[in-house]
């Protein structure tokens, strides 16, 4: 302890204006472990952001440049500003992939969701073998997108599919959901819906989970039925979570790809109408049916600033809401 | 890893002595240095080839691989196939543009022959200046020409051509009660009016659920298989719009689709046309000759002797697709893969690709060596003459840049009518806006 005085002192002889001692040597000592206790944090989380330039911010900025460039692949880059932008504005099969993008992320994102919070508050109840069916959930996610899609690819079959073969017991005609409009994006919202529903159930799980258990017990004292205590103590406890997942289902709507085109077998039209070209297959096939790269690299852009707002958008409503409570309060 | 290092060790320190030897006195140098270059191997050159393929170019599955490396001691053959050309094609793009990472030998589909020998000309080795020169004037004319660069150069050696007639059930149109034997149905079918006449006649009476062709857009492509201007003219101007005979054939498949002669599948696409085989969801289809394997396939052993093959109607010839093998530019090991492309492509060796798989020869003197050939599985049908004769008939098309985009647009304006019901002059219209939209 003794030791340790020293340097304190000393700093506090320089402040009255006596000629500051010479450090001793463990003053280096002491100055490199301050060094490493303030250089080390970054140093350990420097390899992510290292990564991160490498594999984001670089190929964003590229992206950047390349969509201000006419690029054909096979043909040199040439610069021609914001031509690409003024081409994808203009160009209708672009508004059309945005409101499919939109559309199928609705018919997805909205059933998901309700049905993952449905799900999660029976698995929070006791129950015989619940591992089993918290496990269970996370079946559909752990499946790869071909495997699933293709399963339903058949599933949704216009003359052999089991769907059709169902709605002929109640005797509707076969549908032909791939051709169709509406029916071949309920098909898509179906696949994504089976893959993501359990993996949100078990998200929200874990958050009510963290809800005070006394809060459920003082509710049921209170005589609220179990819809009452849902409503009234669950719900309000999840509103991260909630958010958190309506945040990330959003993005993932809005960045749909891997369903369509395999719903599509491979296909990036999104069906002979473009009736599921979502933003992602409308950038592939830009890029690599059409090798127009500068094109693709803008519609890159423009996903991703929509992707950007959306989440700005999500917060700011949830921001808002929770302002808007507290006022009343 | 140990074994590597420490041969790299050994070349260092060889061509360190080399160096020494070669300061010295001239003629022992040259001797030593073939024996550092050849490294490991006694005597004989040891190359490894590399393969590059898309979807079934039956020479692996005829074994010719294993055969060639039998036959080269030294020559190691790695081959490697992509299922869709459509994800091929960018791929080996990026390649050639980057002048590294293609391999020795690269597949080119017919649809991208034309970008090959325009575009791409100099990304390949000019078989005219290698040991190949002498096997050019062996394969069909038009599959040659169609190779052949502005100034003359040769980019690829021809692999299969795809002559094209009708494959059809004989089962299904027995019960029909139409002819079932091949001259007796191409002698009803003069013409494709005559064909659309018989799919009617075919409807009337065809079993539940069976369609008289497959789809709109497989008709369309054999209808134009037989033409030699389609979508550009012989100047290279796109000419897709003005062109009559892309008009008609779109017309006539509109109609078949209209008439709901088409089983409203897209070919390759919608995943219960294959079943479709099997399962008599249609009654005849367009067949290029490497549909043969396909129906194989397909259909299986159930199928074999329920199926029959016959010529266009009214006799055309068409050809619809085939493949080219080319030998990079940027190859280290050029004569090795022109030599292996030459063995791979010469006649022998498309015999047995066509025994194996279907694909049928380009080269006139296997065309000849296999017009014997009947087929048990197509009702002993005479295969070989029926698809030799549609091949030495057959065009030499002019093809186009892009071919291909022409080819899918059109195809699914044809699958609009089918099964969006739009209206087939709406459809044509959409189509030539998609067109222009990609093209322009």
């Amino acid at each position: 302890m003794a030791v340790d005085t020293p340097p304190r002192a000393s700093r506090t002889d320089v402040a009255v204006g006596h000629a500051p001692r010479s450090e001793p040597p463990l003053g280096l000592r002491s100055r490199l472990f301050r060094l490493e206790a303030k250089a080390a944090p970054y140093l350990y989380i420097s390899p992510f952001f290292l990564l991160f330039v490498a594999f984001g911010l670089f190929p964003l900025v590229w992206t950047a440049w390349i969509s201000l460039n006419d690029f054909k692949l096979g043909t040199p880059m040439v610069f021609v500003g914001l031509e690409n932008y003024r081409w994808l504005f203009a160009s209708p099969e672009f508004y059309n992939s945005l409101w499919r993008t939109i559309t199928i992320g609705i018919l997805s994102t909205v059933p998901q969701l309700m049905l993952a919070l449905g799900l999660a508050h029976l698995l929070n109840y006791q129950m015989v073998v619940r591992n089993f069916f918290r496990i269970s959930m996370l079946m559909p996610y752990a499946t790869s997108v071909a495997a699933s899609t293709l399963v339903f690819a058949q599933l949704f079959g216009r003359d052999n599919g089991f769907f059709n073969w169902v709605l002929s017991w109640v005797g509707i005609d076969a549908v032909d959901w791939r051709n169709g409009d509406l029916t071949a994006q309920i098909a898509i919202a179906v696949i994504v819906t089976w893959r993501w529903t359990g993996y949100n159930a078990l998200i929200y799980l874990a958050g009510m989970q963290s809800i005070s258990q006394d809060l459920y017990e003082a509710a049921a004292l209170d005589g609220a039925s179990k819809w009452q205590q849902f409503r009234h103590v669950t719900l309000p406890g999840l509103r991260p979570t909630i958010l958190f997942t309506v945040v990330v289902s959003t993005i993932g709507a809005t960045q749909l790809f891997g369903e369509p085109l395999l719903f599509g077998n491979g296909q990036a039209n999104g069906g002979a109408l473009g009736q599921y070209q979502t933003l992602g297959l409308f950038m592939y096939q830009q890029g690599w049916d059409y090798f127009e790269l500068g094109r693709a690299a803008t519609i890159a852009w423009v996903t991703f600033v929509l992707v950007v707002g959306l989440v700005l958008l999500n917060t700011g409503i949830a921001r808002w809401r929770t302002r808007d409570r507290k006022a009343v309060r | 890893m140990m074994t590597s290092r420490a041969r790299t060790a050994i070349a260092v320190m060889a061509a360190g002595a080399l160096v020494a030897l070669a300061g010295c006195g001239g003629e022992e140098a040259t001797a030593a240095e073939g024996g550092a270059d050849g490294g490991s191997s006694a005597g004989g050159e040891s190359v490894e080839l590399t393969v590059s393929l898309f979807g079934t170019f039956g020479m692996e599955e005829a074994g010719l691989f294993d055969q060639y490396e039998e036959e080269n001691p030294g020559v190691t053959i790695s081959y490697e196939t992509t299922q869709g050309e459509d994800t091929y094609w960018p791929a080996l793009l990026t390649k050639l543009n980057a002048g590294s990472g293609a391999s020795d030998i690269q597949g080119i589909e017919v649809a991208r022959i034309r970008t090959a020998t325009t575009e791409l000309a100099d990304k390949w080795v000019d078989l005219t200046q290698t040991e190949a020169a002498d096997q050019l004037g062996e394969y069909a004319q038009f599959k040659q020409d169609a190779a052949t660069t502005e100034d003359g150069a040769v980019v690829g050696l021809g692999t299969d051509i795809g002559p094209t007639g009708i494959c059809y059930r004989t089962d299904l149109l027995e019960e029909a009660g139409l002819p079932t034997d091949p001259d007796e149905l191409a002698a009803q079918m003069g013409s494709w009016e005559d064909y659309l006449a018989l799919g009617e006649q075919y409807k009337a009476s065809a079993p539940e659920g069976s369609a008289w062709t497959d789809s709109a857009g497989g008709l369309y492509n054999a209808i134009i298989s037989t033409e030699s201007e389609i979508y550009y003219d012989e100047a290279g101007e796109l000419v897709y719009d003005s062109n009559p005979a892309v008009k008609a054939a779109f017309d006539l498949s509109a109609q078949a689709a209209a008439d709901d002669l088409t089983a409203k599948f897209a070919q390759f696409e919608d995943p219960e046309w294959n079943p479709g085989f099997g399962n008599g969801a249609f009654a005849t289809i367009a067949c290029p000759s490497w549909m043969l394997g396909y129906i194989k396939g397909q259909a299986g052993d159930e199928g074999s002797g329920k199926w029959g093959v016959t010529s266009l109607p009214g006799g055309a010839a068409g050809n619809w697709g085939g493949a080219y093998l080319g030998v990079p530019a940027s190859s280290e090991n050029q004569e090795e893969a022109v030599k292996l492309a030459m063995w791979l492509t010469a006649p022998e060796q498309q015999e047995k690709v066509f025994a194996a798989g279907g694909n049928f020869p380009s080269n006139t003197t296997a065309i000849d060596a296999v017009a014997d050939t009947t087929d048990e599985y197509f009702s002993d049908a005479p295969i070989g003459q029926i698809f030799g004769d549609i091949a030495k008939n057959a065009p030499t098309q002019i093809l186009g840049p892009d071919d291909g985009v022409l080819k899918n647009e059109i195809t699914n304006a044809l699958l609009t009518i089918e099964v969006n019901d739009v209206d087939p002059e709406t459809a044509w219209t959409s189509a030539q806006r998609a067109i222009d939209n990609q093209l322009g």
